[in-house]
């Protein structure tokens, strides 16, 4: 028992998902709007504190150990935080803090008052499951957190007020479930051929054991079900409309912040525990990872340019930028991934961004059908201009932060020797071009016709997290020094290792 | 509603049983098989025995919708309570062994009012998803 006297700051890894957690029951248990709001945003505000100071103290001091219950490691559950997790609790956080003030209106508008109390509710239970599943060093512990994060977006999902979002959560349900089973059965095999769950303890032992079947096995078992779990193209069939139907809320939430811990997940696996020469070297994962990820950067891009609903939209263009965050993995070089780790935060930016534009639309006119927004540029000016700026993000233009991912990938291409990688990035960019400047001609150059010409812009509460985000997407762009630092230094803990 | 003679009395003579036997398995959890999940259950098919004998409104007089709602959270609030203690008394999170002078008899208070969180937070949860299925088309 090492629990005599700890200090707040050492406290700080439990408090990251206990007040998230105890926000939840206490939402549950008064069941006023008003009050799971005024709790939601309290935890959701608290949060980037807390995981800032970790973040600060992993960057000072080393990483950070917390032996939960008192148990100590490997015995007990660890919480560890490194650069990596660290970076990703910030990530999560963040977005949490952005979208709540933003959430009290739109939620207002497009959920049964009854349910709201509860929206938020599981809405923490959610955020405690992703803070959870990037903070703990526990493998079995991480399957518990994302069960936790899963069942709770099914019902974020389940709560939009279209009847397809029932449908939408049951698909997500059975996919999601397939994919923590897979994820599940593959560390029972870790289990069984190393007798530990923790990963730093696993990471030691595995390398008497690596080249045996279990093992491969355990790798495959791993990378399919965390691939259905960040929708690496072919397993991405959940996630279109998941997105559509989910509330505006769920959808900024999810959308920027869901896949991108299960891409942090996969990460942990292959380079601290099954350790990148045996996955990358030994085995065929990199020309796996490059071929699924650029079939779903130009597939589901291509498809997104033929949408009618511009939420359905942006989710298939999500599906092509989780193909970008592969395509560093599958680089496997230092800048490959710093580009990976560092498009996990700035595609978290643009997408919250413009499904937040989306809300805002929603909340206006009632839905986002591409030709209800006929010239709703020119009535809700300072929305659409977010948009636009988030929109030039997602295709890469110079001065965003969708060029400074791009530059890093397209760089680790050239490293590589791989120049025709580097054109197809590019290629793909310009379909981006298509289906954004298709939303941006119809907003902007079209006479206001139909719902959109009664429109007005959304309230303030909703305009400026919306806001905040298109412009981190320029601050980040133009002064990539911390973003892109944290990732290139996340990225040399992965190659340094746990051993 | 009339219902046979001897179900209904039957039924009445198990019900203080059934109780009992959930208490037990609560507090013998600590060191033997059992524990919070299994004496929620336990407790919860002592709710649903008795709404499916009676009828839902009778049960729902006994304990209502809001109470069995309010029972879900309250329970994870004693569990997460119980961590907070663990904090306060200066140890980890769900750290019993501070709670009381010596960590043996910290751990046994620690188990036994977590696991009292996990009865009552079961037993709500069963007796709710009881209610919404007998309670649709109301």
């Amino acid at each position: 028992m090492t629990g005599e006297g700890l200090t707040l700051a050492q406290q700080l890894p439990a408090l990251q998902i206990v007040l998230p957690l105890t926000g939840a029951a206490l939402c549950a248990l008064i069941d006023r709007r008003n009050v799971g709001w005024a709790i939601a945003t309290l935890v959701s505000f608290a949060m980037p504190v807390i995981s800032v100071m970790l973040l600060i103290q992993v960057l000072t001091t080393g990483p950070v150990s917390y032996a939960f219950g008192g148990w100590e490691p490997p015995y007990g559950i660890e919480y560890r935080v490194d650069v990596i997790n660290g970076f990703l609790l910030v990530l999560i956080s963040l977005m949490g803090a952005v979208v709540m003030p933003y959430a009290r209106r739109s939620v207002a508008s497009e959920i049964a008052e009854n349910k709201q109390a509860w929206f938020y509710c599981v809405y923490l239970l959610c955020l405690a499951g992703l803070l959870g599943m990037a903070i703990t060093g526990d493998a079995f512990n991480a399957f518990v957190f994302m069960e936790v994060s899963s069942l709770s977006m099914y019902v974020l999902i389940a709560l939009g007020n279209d009847r397809r979002a029932l449908v939408a959560a049951y698909q997500y349900l059975i996919l999601g479930t397939i994919g923590a089973t897979f994820y599940v059965i593959g560390v029972g095999l870790l289990f069984a051929m190393t007798g530990t769950l923790n990963f730093v303890d696993m990471a030691e032992r595995i390398v008497a054991v690596e080249q045996t079947r279990p093992v491969l096995a355990a790798l495959a078992f791993i990378t399919v079900g965390m691939c259905l779990k960040l929708a690496l193209f072919p397993l991405h069939v959940w996630l279109p409309n998941a997105y559509t139907g989910a509330p505006s809320v769920a959808t900024v939430f999810i959308a920027s912040t869901a896949t991108k811990v299960a891409v942090y997940l996969l990460l942990r696996y292959y380079y601290s525990i099954f350790g990148a020469a045996f996955v990358f070297d030994d085995l065929p994962v990199t020309p796996i990872l490059l071929i699924l990820s650029l079939a779903g950067m130009f597939v589901a891009s291509a498809v997104a340019i033929f949408q009618s609903n511009i939420k359905r939209m942006l989710a298939y263009s999500s599906v092509a930028q989780i193909g970008y965050i592969t395509l560093g993995m599958a680089e496997a070089t230092r800048l490959g991934l710093t580009g990976s780790i560092v498009h996990l935060f700035n595609h978290a930016m643009m997408k919250g961004a413009l499904f937040m534009v989306m809300g805002c639309i929603a909340y206006r006119i009632g839905n986002c059908r591409l030709n209800n927004m006929a010239g709703i540029g020119r009535r809700m000016p300072v929305t659409m201009a977010a948009f636009v700026i988030a929109g030039l993000s997602l295709i890469g233009v110079p001065g965003t932060v969708g060029f400074i991912s791009k530059w890093y990938l397209a760089l680790a291409a050239f490293e590589n020797g791989w120049w025709w990688l580097a054109f197809l990035i590019m290629g793909s960019s310009f379909l981006a071009v298509i289906y954004i400047g298709r939303v941006i001609e119809m907003a902007w150059f079209r006479e206001p016709t139909g719902p959109a010409a009664e429109a007005t812009e959304p309230p303030l509460s909703m305009l400026i997290p919306t806001w905040i985000l298109a412009g981190a997407c320029i601050v980040f762009g133009l002064d990539a020094e911390m973003t892109a630092g944290v990732a290139a230094q996340a990225a040399d803990a992965l190659f340094a290792g746990l051993r | 509603m009339r219902v046979d003679v001897v179900l209904r009395v039957v039924t009445k003579l198990l019900l203080p049983f059934i109780l009992l036997f959930g208490l037990y398995v609560q507090f013998h959890g600590e060191i033997g098989p059992g524990g919070g999940f299994q004496a929620g259950v336990i407790v919860g098919a002592c709710i649903i025995l008795y709404a499916i004998m009676f009828g839902l409104d009778r049960a729902m007089r006994v304990l209502s919708v809001t109470a069995v709602e309010k029972m879900i959270s309250l329970g994870v609030l004693l569990y997460l309570g119980t961590g907070f203690a663990g904090m306060v008394m200066g140890g980890e999170f769900l750290n019993y062994s501070v709670l009381q002078h010596d960590p043996v008899h910290g751990q046994h208070l620690g188990i036994t009012l977590i696991e009292l969180g996990v009865l009552v937070t079961v037993a709500g949860t069963m007796v709710a998803i009881f209610y919404a299925f007998a309670g649709r088309g109301r």
